[in-house]
Order: C-alpha cells, then sequence, then structure tokens
C-alpha cells in the first residue's frame, strides 16, 4: 500500500507514487514548505527533489535554518507539506529529533521498552531487548537512571537506543551524535553501520560534521541556505567500513566543505 | 603538620555546610570565593524542617507575647491554658469523637472531590467536546462561594452528614479541576510529536505521556484542594452541624470560651500544616525526575 502526502492541490503524486511502490524509495517532488502567512512567512524548504533509495544511507548537509529539520519532520508526517508530494511505501518510520526528547517521568529503560511495548513484545523480552540496546549505545548500567542525571550526549544515546527499537525501516536522525566526543562518536558510526546493514534499514542522517556524512552516506545531499534546495547530491563509492580519517574520506569531505563555505559566505555576503 | 591536617579537616567541614570559605589561606590559593556547587541564583538548599520555622516563629511570639503579660488572656489565651484546655477537653472525652467527627468529613469530602474533579479534568481536557461541555458549568461554579450555596444543598439534601460532604467536595472538585486541567493543556507539544513517531496508541498515550505528564498540575490543585476542604469544612460546621469541632468552637462562643475556640482554631492549624506536608512530600516523592528550584 502506498501513502501519497501531497499539498491540497497537486497534481504530480499519483505518478510518482507509483514509482515508488514498485522501488520502496522514498521521494521527495518539488517539496515546498512555508512557515506562516503574508509578510512574515518564512519559506524553509522551496522546491525539494530527492530520491531515497530502499535500504541506502543518506545524510544531509546544509548551513543551520536551512531545513533539514523541516524536511526530517515532513517525511515523519509530522508536518504538512505546502506544496509538492512526498511519497514512500508505508511502514513505520523512526525518528530521533535533534534535542533528545525523551520522557523525563520514565526511567532510560522506561523511555526504550516504551517503544517495544508499543510494539506488543511481551514483558521479560523487553527487558532484555532494552538491555541490549542499551548496551549497544554503551549505556549498560543506567537503565534505572532518569533522564535529568545523564549528560546531552548520553541522552543522544538513549533517543538512538529507542530509534532502533523501533524496529522501523525507516530511520530518520537529526544530528544524533552532535553531543558526542570523537572516540564513542567513532563506535556508534560503526554500530549503527552495523544495525543498517543487519536491518537492511533507509536511513535519513542530517548532520553538520562533512566527514562524518563522508563516512557514513551512500550519498551526501548538500542543501542550500534558506530556503533549503538540493544543491548538489555527491555519491560516495568507496567501500565500507571507511575510517573517518582516511584520505579518500577526508578528501571528499575537503571538496565538499569548500563547496559549503561557497553557499554560506554567498549568503552572508 | 598537624595544624595543616586540621585545617583541611575544617575545609571539608565548611563545605560539608556551605559556608562561603573567609580563609585567607583558600583565597592565596586561588580559590574561587563563591563555594563550589553552590547555585547562585534560586532559593539555595532546602533547610531542614523548613516548613516549620514559621509557624515555630510564631508560637514563640505567642508564648512571649503572653508570658510577658503583653497579651491580655481575654483577649487571646496564653498558649498553656490552651494546652491544658485541650488536656482536659480530651480527658473529658469531647475532644476526641468532634476530631473524629471533622476528619471524616474533611477525608471523604476531599476524596470524593479530588476523585470528580479529576475525572471533570480529563474529560473537558482530552476532548474539545468534553471541554465545551464540562468547562462552562465548573467555572461558573467557581464563581460562586460556597457559603452561597449552602441554604440550596440544605434544602436538598438536608442537615445529614451527606450535604456536609458534598459542600466540602464542591469546594474541592474546582482547584483539582483548574490545575489538572491546566497541567494536561500545557504539556509539551513535543512530547505528543514523540509520542507519535514512537506511534503509541490513544490509551498508551493517555496512560504513559498525558496522566504523568499533567501531574505537576494535579499535584498544585492537591495542595489548593486540601485547604479548600478544611475552609469548607468549617463553614459546614459553623453553619450548620451539632457535632465537630467547629461546632464545639460555636459552642464555646456562645458560652465565652476563648480557650476552648482557640483550641479549635490550633487544631485547625495543626490538621491543614499536617496535610499540607503530607501533600509536599508526596508531591516531592512523585515528581523526583522533576528539576525545579525546588531541589
Ligand atoms: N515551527 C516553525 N514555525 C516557524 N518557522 C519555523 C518552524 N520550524 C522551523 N522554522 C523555520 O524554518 C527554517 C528551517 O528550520 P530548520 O529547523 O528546518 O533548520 P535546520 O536546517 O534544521 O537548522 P539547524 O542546522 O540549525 O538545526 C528556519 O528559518 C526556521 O526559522
Ligand atoms: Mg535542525
Amino acid at each position: 500500500m502506498s501513502l501519497i502526502r501531497a499539498a491540497k492541490p497537486q497534481g504530480t503524486g499519483a505518478r510518482v507514487g507509483d514509482a515508488a511502490r514498485a522501488s520502496g524509495a522514498v521521494v521527495l517532488t518539488d517539496v515546498v514548505k512555508r512557515y506562516g502567512r503574508g509578510p512574515g512567512a518564512v519559506t524553509a524548504l522551496d522546491g525539494v527533489s530527492l530520491r531515497v533509495e530502499p535500504g541506502s544511507f543518506t545524510c544531509l548537509l546544509g548551513a543551520s535554518g536551512c531545513g533539514k529539520s523541516t524536511l526530517l519532520s515532513l517525511v515523519a508526517g509530522l508536518d504538512d507539506l505546502t506544496a509538492g508530494s512526498i511519497d514512500d511505501v508505508e511502514r513505520p518510520v523512526a525518528m530521533m529529533f535533534q534535542e533528545p526528547a525523551l520522557f523525563p517521568w520514565l526511567t532510560v529503560a522506561g523511555n526504550v521498552e516504551l517503544a517495544l511495548r508499543v510494539r506488543g513484545v511481551g514483558r521479560a523480552e523487553r527487558r532484555q531487548r532494552a538491555a541490549e540496546l542499551l548496551d549497544t549505545v554503551r549505556l549498560e548500567g543506567f537503565a534505572h537512571k532518569r533522564p535529568h542525571e545523564l549528560s546531552g550526549g548520553m541522552r543522544q544515546r538513549v533517543a538512538l537506543a529507542r530509534a532502533l527499537a523501533q524496529d522501523a525501516s525507516v530511520l530518520l536522525m537529526d544530528e544524533p551524535f552532535g553531543a558526542l566526543d570523537a572516540m564513542t562518536r567513532d563506535i556508534l558510526h560503526d554500530e549503527l553501520e552495523r544495525i543498517w546493514r543487519e536491518r537492511e534499514l533507509t536511513v535519513l542522517f542530517v548532520t553538520h560534521n562533512v566527514r562524518e556524512a563522508v563516512r557514513l552516506g551512500d550519498q551526501v545531499v548538500l542543501l542550500s541556505s534558506r530556503p533549503g534546495r538540493v544543491l548538489n547530491v555527491y555519491d560516495v563509492a568507496m567501500d565500507r567500513p571507511r575510517r573517518i580519517d582516511s584520505a579518500p574520506v577526508a578528501n571528499l569531505a575537503a571538496e565538499i566543505t569548500d563547496a559549503l563555505r561557497a553557499e554560506v559566505s554567498r549568503h552572508a555576503g | 603538620m598537624a595544624t595543616a591536617v586540621k585545617g583541611v579537616e575544617k575545609a571539608v567541614e565548611r563545605r560539608h555546610h556551605e559556608i562561603p570559605p573567609v580563609d585567607d589561606e583558600e583565597q592565596a590559593a586561588g580559590r574561587a570565593s563563591r563555594p563550589r556547587g553552590k547555585r547562585r541564583l534560586g532559593p539555595g538548599k532546602a533547610i531542614p524542617f523548613g516548613y516549620l520555622i514559621g509557624p515555630l516563629l510564631l508560637l514563640g511570639v505567642w508564648f512571649w507575647g503572653s508570658a510577658a503579660g503583653w497579651i491580655d488572656p481575654r483577649v487571646l489565651t496564653a498558649p498553656w491554658t490552651v494546652a491544658t484546655t485541650a488536656w482536659d477537653l480530651w480527658e473529658s472525652g469531647r475532644l476526641g469523637p468532634d476530631l473524629l467527627v471533622s476528619a471524616r468529613r474533611f477525608a471523604f469530602g476531599l476524596a470524593f472531590g479530588v476523585g470528580a474533579g479529576l475525572v471533570l479534568a480529563l474529560v473537558s481536557g482530552l476532548s474539545r467536546w468534553g471541554e465545551a461541555i464540562v468547562d462552562g458549568p465548573v467555572q461558573i461554579k467557581r464563581s460562586i462561594p460556597n457559603l452561597a450555596l449552602l441554604p440550596l444543598l440544605l434544602l436538598w439534601f438536608g442537615i445529614d452528614e451527606r450535604m456536609k460532604i458534598i459542600t466540602i467536595a464542591l469546594g474541592v472538585l474546582i482547584p483539582i479541576y483548574l490545575h489538572t486541567h491546566n497541567g494536561l493543556r500545557s504539556i509539551d507539544g513535543r512530547y505528543a510529536e514523540l509520542a507519535e513517531t514512537l506511534r503509541l496508541g490513544p490509551a498508551a498515550f493517555i496512560g504513559r505521556v498525558v496522566l504523568p505528564g499533567a501531574l505537576p498540575g494535579f499535584f498544585l490543585g492537591l495542595r489548593f484542594a486540601v485547604t479548600a476542604s478544611w475552609l469548607s469544612l468549617v463553614v459546614v460546621e459553623q453553619v450548620n452541624a451539632t457535632s465537630g469541632i467547629g461546632y464545639m468552637m460555636l459552642l464555646a462562643g456562645t458560652y465565652g470560651q476563648t480557650d476552648v475556640i482557640i483550641v479549635g482554631l490550633v487544631l485547625y492549624g495543626l490538621l491543614g500544616l499536617g496535610s499540607d506536608a503530607i501533600v509536599r512530600i508526596a508531591q516531592r516523592r512523585v515528581l523526583s525526575w522533576r528539576r525545579t528550584l525546588e531541589d
């Protein structure tokens, strides 16, 4: 079954819908998102077209405020589009928000288990799976703490564990590793890559770290400054697992950084 | 050597009590003049049993004023007279039953009021239709004092316990409803988004997100409700009763027994303070996940 979300007067949605149904891809066509009305309106996204293949890893790069978080919440279906269409096969989407959103009244384990409970996982298995996932994000021993007792990076990792607990086939991640030290981040890159392969996830990953984008992505999408448009899509044809400090990663990252810098200064000037 | 060790001990002790260091040695050692771990803004660390200090001060003034002869015992009975009167009343078996009757009315009124207020707040907080139907009448009730309702309630329910408990419950219902409803509606929108991406069903959303999120509001309402319950109790017992602390005071008033009246007032005060303390302790425990200036 296909789920087509489109702005009310739309014409292209159906055709693209067929394409998505056939391939299982997430397809964005001329997506426009405007906040507010009248002279105070902000155009966050202005005609974004993007195709995310099933089982692929896509990284989104762009200046602050260019609409990356907006794009993710549109794909997650949390907000309505102004124009254009987003088209994916109806299937569960897991989202990791930019600010790690945990329920403060639940323990760390409780937050992770909630995602499992929704899926009808039994009590004993829930406990065990939550412990495993907390192990994966290196938070063993923190299961019974409350979110306010954790550091920002630890909260991000709990949110990651919960997103993985949802067992969704599409994973939307908004700067998930922004608050982590380089070592922990490296380890989590490896873990994320492993899980992505094992579960054949489709990942849409927002980051400000160009090297991280090249380290992880099959494709790296560069967005323009506000209003956001797709400026360039880089295909990363390097063998995995990649090392974030290897020369090929650094070279491509340098190229993308130059393009990003040009875009940011074009807007500043 | 010995003095150095002693100095360290002293420093440790001082930090423990969070008194700002005034030692020249520490200043010279480049320590910050502000002790570490202490927040500069906000009320500071909780004082153990701090909520007792104000009432005890009041009691002290009363004692001192009576002992020094500044307070005429005909106007305000001395505290020791009140104590002996209370003891005599207790001994003669007059205070015990009255106290029990009052406590029962308080407890039942509070329980029914909290229950009703909670149900109404949920109905009106969770659905627009519920709000359209429930909110208006509650706001109307809110602007009518219990005292004004009393004649009507008397006509409807007579003068038995039922009428008293209903009157108290009506007073309790309002703060519970207002604060719980407000708590429900002011839950951070991000939690709803989060619940949506987690695909929580309506039941799980209410049970795991809405109710815990509304708890801070509910507890605030509960504190007002406990007060409201005592206030309504006084009204009910002084307007129409043949038992209870209020009735005891009313009777004492006609015989000019100031000391008995004061015993009643002190009892109301103690019970009010005690029940508020219980609610606060419960609030602390249940809302331990919050980080507020309270901690
Ligand atoms: N709910 C909203 N209401 C109004 N404007 C919004 C809203 N959300 C986002 N915007 C605007 O849309 C634009 C894009 O915001 P968005 O959060 O998507 O940026 P971003 O690319 O994620 O930035 P960052 O890298 O800083 O997280 C911004 O100009 C912002 O002001
Ligand atoms: Mg963002």
